[in-house]
């Protein structure tokens, strides 16, 4: 439960509650004035954090060499690899297979259905367990323009203006023209969508949407996907084998320069393992787990950004990694859950930001960007609310929802977030929650083209790893919908990619060597080594003690 | 003014460690010195990766609970349980019928369900489990796909179950089923799919591709908002 001094603040909200709700009931959500282009430039020059001096530096090494990079991106590129070629004899495989896919969420696990069903081989590789993603935590809803008032043109419109108009547009036309399949294809395969007795899809508006278009399953909409998705690998492919527990630490080419595989890693075993593979597919999602700037973050505890690593060295270019996505509300209160994502949705179906005097200042639905450097403006100008370890944040006033939509309302569409509350002691239901923007997503990745595929021969991206599809901002549930529409074309196309016939050459990791020399020049401390895999949290005065060189996560400490 | 960080005694699979008060088990394993491999997933309680046993200082009974979202308490012992040896059948959706007979072939082990409601006690979600096998017996899916839905598939159900059901294994067919079969398909969504075949917005979206910066902006910006 909140402590007293919070419950002051919480009285102002309460207060001022009444006021809201009769603005709310006039004006539907346009409760404040949403901002135009000139206001919008304004707040993130001022208060977003990709904008403050020292989130970027130059990179030094690689094809993006010269580019402002996001600081701790180029550390994860200036560090050592793990492996060197001489470690490894490559006329030695351990296993050989047509495709083979890196990462199980929901992009990964849609391009092996993909490619499973065209019937070439297929290996799956995820560093935990099949699932164990940012997909399965999304919470809010996935966009897809099905609705009579809807297109495929107006959700364009949103994707590029909520991402500055900076996205690629071929990706952007794949991502909406798709969505509507998309959801047809999930349904098929046994998503249970929210609707109505009628079959009518129940859908919300997100931040940045010029209509309703946000197709949920309650507030576990990654998990209502990435289950089904996952299931249908287990029960039913009949050409996929999965590793569990096995990173790929790098990729291997062939001397002709196309993708011919990876170098696997147990990383409970520590064995190594070579797969040659004739088209690879990174699917390994996000960085959160870097905690860029030092923020908390919503992500997985495995999104170390491993795919960047590997598809780099091996001579792919980087898109739009200058920006990070903060996500407005992470909950800032109590302690054991900071940094946790409280969903969009919840403002999608009514709830307020208010600041500590209880005062709405930002129109709840703005693109995230701006929604989370309004919060931002509001506590360092002195109108948040302190928590009693010091963090700051403002309230999202979610009784209005049952005010809006009746009792029960809660319950039944934000049962995740009612349940995290009520661990501690905190009824949603009666009482704001307390915000602050969390590191959530990253806009940018490897680039790629409308079949998912980089400039190396053969290599494939799919999903949070990807870059050019949100241009600098995404908007809420359309990584929900790129996962699949890339996952599955990443997947498709591996797949008849192989069909229509792919000699591989002699296998070489000289590329790894080459680029490791790179990485001496520049004067990098031994010790920098990269991917992390996982990041580590151990406490300095154990880790003193812990005189090992096991840790995986090198970088973090 | 630096408060003093209260300190409790845990027992991580029976070795007494000394964290900080107020700890998830998460953070009292990682305090101790483990960087998990096993056990620990998405940390804020929607994969089911870090299922725990735990039992509390002078209470005698064995209870279930997620690591990232339990508080650990003075004298709190505790394991992770990262894997569950459940039994998984193999099908193809699109050859099932949405019916009992289903469940009868592929999870017969629902049907030597004896009501004890164990399951329901070792959720950390709350899910009424026994209820949704009950509603399975009955070959209500509909129903058993609601009540199952929030399921993460942490595995302790199955493991305290004394007629060796795999709960969440059943759920995750019956959701399925229903997605597949039980929901009314949406007209919408139908019209929309033949309209995109049929071409309908190739030439608006091929403007799009084709306008400069300035008039996107310019379009974007005076859109239309049309929010319900």
């Amino acid at each position: 439960m909140y402590p007293e001094y919070m419950m002051e603040s919480i009285k102002k909200v309460e207060a001022t509650r009444a006021k809201r709700l009769a603005i709310a009931r006039k004006q539907g959500k346009q409760v404040f004035p949403p901002m135009d282009e000139q206001e919008r430039e304004n707040i993130l020059e001022t208060f977003h954090p990709d904008y403050k001096k020292d989130a970027l530096r130059e990179m030094r090494l690689g094809v993006n060499k010269g580019e402002m990079i996001i600081n701790e991106v180029v550390d994860i590129m200036e560090s050592y690899p793990r492996n060197k070629a001489s470690d490894f004899d490559l006329s030695k495989v351990d296993y050989e297979t047509d495709v083979l896919v890196i990462g199980a969420g929901s992009a990964g696990l849609s391009a092996a259905i993909e490619a499973d069903k065209k019937g070439v081989k297929t290996l799956l590789v995820t560093k935990l367990r099949l699932g164990d993603s940012n997909s399965m935590m999304a919470q809010g809803g996935i966009q897809a323009a099905d609705q009579r008032d809807d297109s495929p043109t107006l959700h364009y419109l949103d994707v590029i203006g909520g991402g500055h108009f900076d996205n690629k547009k071929e990706l952007v036309e794949a991502l909406v023209m798709d969505g509507p399949k998309s959801i047809k294809w999930l349904e098929d395969l046994g998503v249970m969508f929210d609707k109505d007795d009628d079959g009518r899809m129940t859908v919300k508006p997100g931040g940045g949407t010029c209509r309703n278009r946000m197709h949920s399953t309650r507030d576990y909409t990654g998990a209502g996907i990435c289950r089904v998705l996952r299931d249908e690998v287990y029960s039913n492919a009949q050409n996929v084998k999965y590793l569990e527990y096995t990173s790929a630490t790098e990729l291997i080419l062939d001397d002709k320069g196309q993708v011919a595989g990876a170098i696997l890693y147990h990383i409970e075993l520590k064995e190594y393992f070579i797969v040659k593979a004739k088209t690879v597919i990174i699917a390994t999602g996000g960085f959160g787990r870097l905690h860029i700037r030092g923020f908390e973050t919503t992500n997985h505890y495995g999104a170390t950004g491993d795919g960047l690593v590997l598809g780099y060295r091996a001579g792919a270019n980087l898109m739009f990694m200058d920006s990070v996505q903060y996500h407005p509300t992470g909950a800032v209160f109590p302690e054991q859950i900071v940094g946790f994502l409280c969903t969009e949705k919840i403002r999608s179906i009514g709830a307020q930001p208010v600041n500590e005097a209880g005062e709405l200042f930002v129109y709840p639905l703005e693109p995230r960007d701006v929604e989370a450097s309004a919060f931002i403006r509001e506590c360092e100008e002195g109108r948040g609310v302190t928590t009693p370890s010091g963090l700051k944040g403002i309230w999202l006033d979610s009784p209005l929802i049952e005010e809006l939509s009746g009792e029960g309302t809660i319950e039944t569409t934000l049962p995740a977030m009612l349940r995290q509350y009520e661990r501690f002691d905190i009824d949603i239901r009666k009482y704001p929650m307390l915000v602050f923007p969390t590191l959530h997503y990253q806009n940018g990745g490897l680039e790629i083209n409308k079949n998912a595929e980089t400039t190396v021969p053969g290599l494939y991206v799919a999903g949070e790893a990807s870059g050019g599809i949100h241009g600098r901002n995404r908007l809420m549930g359309n990584s929900q919908l790129d996962i699949i529409v890339f996952g599955r074309r990443a997947g498709i196309h591996a797949a008849e990619k192989v069909i229509a016939g792919i000699e591989l050459g002699e296998l070489s990791l000289k590329h790894v060597d080459d680029y490791a020399k790179e990485v001496e020049k520049l004067g990098v401390p031994k010790e920098k080594i990269s991917p992390l895999i996982l990041p580590d949290y151990i406490p300095d005065h154990v880790k003193a003690k812990q005189m090992t060189e096991e840790y995986l996560g090198t970088l973090v400490k | 003014m630096a408060v003093e960080q209260k300190m409790v005694t845990v027992y991580i699979m029976g070795e007494p460690q000394l964290v900080p008060e107020g700890s998830t088990i998460i953070m009292a394993w990682e305090y101790a010195g483990f960087q998990l491999k096993k056990g620990l997933g998405c940390r804020e309680g929607f994969c089911g990766a870090c299922a725990t046993v735990y039992r509390e200082k002078g209470d005698y009974k064995l209870k279930g609970g997620l690591a990232c979202q339990t508080v650990v308490s003075e004298g709190m012992s505790l394991v992770q349980i990262p894997y569950v040896p459940a039994e998984r059948p193999r099908y193809n959706l699109a050859e099932l019928k949405p019916d009992i007979n289903t469940f009868k072939e592929l999870f017969p082990t629902i049907f030597r369900c004896v009501a004890c409601n164990t399951c329901s006690k070792a959720c950390p979600q709350d899910i009424k489990v026994m209820d949704y096998i009950q509603q399975l017996k009955r070959g209500d899916i509909a129903a058993a796909a609601s009540t199952s839905f929030d399921c993460i598939r942490c595995g302790l159900c199955a493991l305290r179950c004394p007629a060796d059901i795999v709960q969440f294994n059943a759920a995750t067919l019956a959701q399925r089923l229903y997605g597949k079969y039980l929901a009314k398909p949406s007209p919408e969504l139908a019209d929309r799919l033949q309209e995109i075949a049929d071409g309908k917005y190739d030439a608006e979206i091929e403007e799009l591709n084709n306008m400069g910066h300035d008039d996107l902006v310019k379009k974007y910006y005076s859109r239309e908002m049309k929010i319900r």
